[in-house]
């Protein structure tokens, strides 16, 4: 019973996804756009004193493939704050439902967008000369890593949708989220960053392990310190993601 | 009337903390990450700029603010298009020029905030200006066209799609164009695609004058004026054609 | 478990939200087994709040409530297993069809993968989807949601139904042909939970109705007991030559109260609820006054309405929430 639903809530999410351009196409082009102007606007940083990469391009890489996980979280939210908001949650808590199963279910789509994402990037990054130092299987660990990073981003949106109820707040928060992206080792490699506050922010910040977990893929190779700590970090936000929006759920779908 | 329409949006806008807060903290938040988070980028071989890296990012966070604060005019006409309020003004205006000029004023309010904002924390946090008070005048007067300039082509979209959902449409050509410009290193250290672009793009030649400003070496100042000023002249009929348009739409 | 009553049973039941505001205050109702209750009230009168309690999606803050014979507040799950409801608004996907709704919604009630499309074929039918079952919900028309709505609500063949406000906002074909759908339900033996601002629709379909104002049932009869009540019959008459106003106003005095009537006409509330049409006739036959037309009219829901509430529901259903 909880597998049908779960495959059939995944169905749902999935094909609602592939339905709607709008969603689809920028989550792709937004992270390219601004990867792109970074990479071009920032090359020389790779003359820094220093410096870990041979090539701006490639140490940027990392950039669109964390940051498209962003709208992984905010087109999960705003589906369910919409789902909220037209009563079609009301109409599945009549079910027999099980709230994981809506949860798994629902974020079944946002794996799906991180999926096509990273495929996306990686291949413009080959595109534009990105060699990956981890090779075809340090690839397949990267698009592994960032899918965990959209399910626990997806998590997050999933909270912030339960708890207002609406699409324009998570989308509100888009912003905010976006810059706890740039305050961290996002642009600079943290022993690069200059201004204390900063680095510390940086440091705290977990955005900055998952940056660097899938940057070491791309340019180092296989630095075993960096991926524990970029899956910890991805594991750590799956914990907090899911748990906090199991929770939230229960509180919505308050059945007696 | 231009009275009227400016009072309107001031007021609007100062009293409505969800357009008033994101406003402030934007230009912050670019300060933060750019000029806070990239100060090393002064350590490139080659990197020259006596009034170090805060100010170097300074002048590009300020143009790009006041840019996009035309944009954000424009999202408040395509709101007020689509509530019916514009309709308003059309049929009171007896002379409809007179509501471009007073969505102006409002971003030149705008920008005058949220900009000085910005000023106050750069020089807070430590930001160096090697340029006289005359310096700063200019730097001034250069942002002020680029808000006029920015604040027009706003207009002319917002008055052409007359919808809330275009405000994409108004934003990315402004972040776009400020974006193809020497953002984080000066133009020389540029090279491939980005240089090409960068190097016709009028944007490039106002931000390199505002630089020389705060650096206290003012040069290209009559360039960058001209060009800031032919972006006026080009968007002040693509303002008015996108009113005519709305006009015809009804 | 499960009780022997197997239709709806309510005492006291009270839901109070924010700072002991009473949208639902001390309700009591029962519903038949087969019948169609029709719940009725105007926006804000604690309908929905009934609703919502009734199919466990509000829990009661007191009193008690069995529906199935099952108790909304410890039993949810078998309340949810034995009801079908289609809530306000029709709260569909606009990106999935017609058919994918049916799948999904019968997944969810555990029904079997063969099953699920058997049954998809057979609502789509029977709420005249067919058709549009693979075109995406967001294209579809008010009434198409409204009947993919109901259609949703019987997937898992609930034994009572909960619909509220089935037709409000839809135009008037739309809503014949929904109010045919539920007769036609409560025929097939389901019993039927109807919350509506529109008299003519509870006047229509239920077999009883209950009037609910800030909180409290006012009234609860069959529409026509309730009439009988409240109303008493008028006859309005439009004498063939307009100088006999006068006289014919005097003939109807002799059966009733004058009440206002439209220009040229007079009008009288029947005193005696034995007098008819025929009656009147025969007065003014004798009188030798001829008229151009003569109008019964019996009692409505209105009148029930009004006298129970003392305001009038007039075009409630026209306005949007809140502003009622």
């Amino acid at each position: 019973m909880i597998l049908t639903q779960v495959s059939q809530l995944s169905r749902r999410s999935i094909v609602r996804l592939l339905r709607q351009p709008e969603v689809v196409v920028p989550a792709l082009l937004f992270p390219l756009l601004i990867f792109g102007f970074q990479a071009a606007g920032l090359g020389p940083a790779a003359d820094i004193p220093g410096f870990p990469a041979d090539s701006y391009v490639d140490f940027l890489l990392a950039f669109p493939l964390v940051q498209g996980t962003l709208f992984a979280a905010v087109s999960a939210g705003t589906d369910l704050a919409k789902d909220i908001e037209t009563g079609f949650l009301d109409r599945l808590s009549m079910t027999p439902m099980q709230p994981l199963a809506l949860l798994v279910g629902m974020l079944a789509g946002v794996i799906c967008l991180g999926l096509l994402q990273s495929v996306v990037f990686i291949g413009v990054g080959l595109l534009v000369g990105v060699s990956f130092q981890a090779g075809f299987l340090g690839a397949l660990v990267l698009v592994l890593l960032t899918a965990l990073t959209a399910l626990g981003f997806g998590g997050v949106g999933a909270i912030l949708a339960l708890r207002t109820g609406s699409g324009e707040a998570v989308q509100g928060l888009f912003p905010l989220l976006l810059v706890s992206f740039f305050l961290s080792s996002i642009l600079l490699p943290r022993d690069l960053i200059q201004t204390d506050w900063f680095r510390v922010v940086a440091t705290y910040n977990p955005v900055s392990y998952l940056v660097e977990g899938v940057r070491s893929l791309i340019i180092t190779g296989w630095d075993v310190q960096a991926l524990a700590l970029g899956f910890a970090a991805a594991a750590g936000l799956i914990v907090v993601g899911l748990s906090g929006a199991v929770l939230s759920l229960r509180g919505r779908v308050a059945r007696t | 009337m231009a009275g009227a329409v400016a009072w309107r949006g001031i007021h609007n806008f100062f009293l409505n903390p969800a357009l008033v807060i994101p406003a402030l903290l934007f230009p912050l938040f670019f300060l933060a990450a750019f000029a806070g988070g990239l100060s090393r980028v002064a350590d490139i071989p080659s990197f020259d700029f006596p009034a170090g890296y805060t100010a170097f990012q300074f002048v590009w966070i300020l143009l790009q603010t006041v840019a996009i604060g035309g944009a954000f005019t424009g999202f408040a006409i395509a709101r007020d298009f689509e509530r019916g309020f514009a309709r308003r003004y059309m049929l009171a205006a007896p002379r409809r020029g007179g509501i471009i000029l007073g969505y102006v004023v409002v971003s030149l309010v705008r920008v005058t905030v949220t900009g000085g904002v910005a000023t106050l924390v750069a020089l807070v946090s430590g930001m160096q200006v090697l340029g006289s008070g005359v310096d700063l005048f200019g730097l001034l007067g250069l942002a002020l066209l680029v808000n006029v300039a920015a604040t027009l082509f706003s207009i002319g979209m917002a008055m052409l799609l007359r919808t809330s959902s275009g405000g994409f449409l108004i934003q990315t050509p402004i972040f776009v164009a400020t974006f193809l410009s020497p953002v984080f290193v000066p133009l020389e250290l540029l090279d491939g695609w980005i240089e090409a672009v960068a190097s016709v793009n009028p944007v490039t030649f106002i931000l390199q004058a505002g630089r020389g400003f705060v650096a206290g070496d003012p040069t290209g100042v009559a360039l960058a004026f001209g060009l800031a000023i032919a972006l006026v002249l080009v968007m002040l009929p693509w303002a008015f054609f996108g009113l005519r348009r709305a006009e015809k739409a009804g | 478990m499960g009780g022997s009553f197997r239709g709806i049973e309510v005492e006291g039941l009270v839901r109070e939200f924010g700072k002991g505001f009473r949208a639902v205050d001390g309700v009591d109702l029962r519903v038949e087994p087969g019948e169609i209750y029709g719940f009725l009230g105007p926006n804000g009168a604690g309908k929905s709040t009934t609703v919502l309690m009734l199919t466990t999606l509000l829990p009661p803050t007191a009193g008690v409530a069995r529906v199935a014979g099952y108790d909304v507040v410890k039993q949810g799950a078998e309340v949810r297993s034995t009801i079908g409801a289609a809530l306000q608004e029709a709260a569909l996907d606009p990106f999935l069809t017609g058919r994918e709704h049916l799948a999904l919604q019968a997944a969810m009630h555990g029904i079997g993968r063969k099953e699920r499309r058997g049954r998809a074929v057979e609502l789509l039918e029977r709420v005249g989807l067919t058709e549009a079952a693979d075109r995406r919900v967001g294209g579809y028309s008010g009434g198409m949601k409204r009947r993919l709505d109901l259609a949703l609500a019987l997937v898992h063949g609930p034994r009572i139904l909960f619909l509220d406000e089935p037709t409000t906002g839809l135009d008037p074909q739309s809503r014949s042909a929904l109010w045919d759908e539920v007769s036609r339900l409560a025929k097939e033996g389901v019993t039927v939970f109807l919350t509506t601002q529109y008299l003519e629709e509870a006047d229509a379909l239920a077999d009883r109705v209950g009037i609910i104002d800030h909180g409290k049932i006012v009234a609860e009869d069959t529409p026509d007991a309730l009439k009988a009540e409240v109303g008493r019959s008028s006859i309005e008459a439009r004498p063939a030559d307009p100088r006999d106003l006068d006289d014919v106003a005097r003939v109807l005095e002799q059966f009733g109260e004058p009440i206002a009537a439209a220009n040229g006409s007079a009008a009288v509330r029947l005193e005696d609820k034995s007098q008819g049409l025929a009656d009147v006739v025969r007065a003014l036959d004798r009188q030798d006054l001829r008229v151009a037309g003569l109008e019964l009219n019996e009692p409505s829901l209105d009148d029930v309405y009004l006298a129970k509430t003392g305001r009038k529901l007039e075009g409630a259903g026209d306005r949007e929430e809140g502003t009622a």
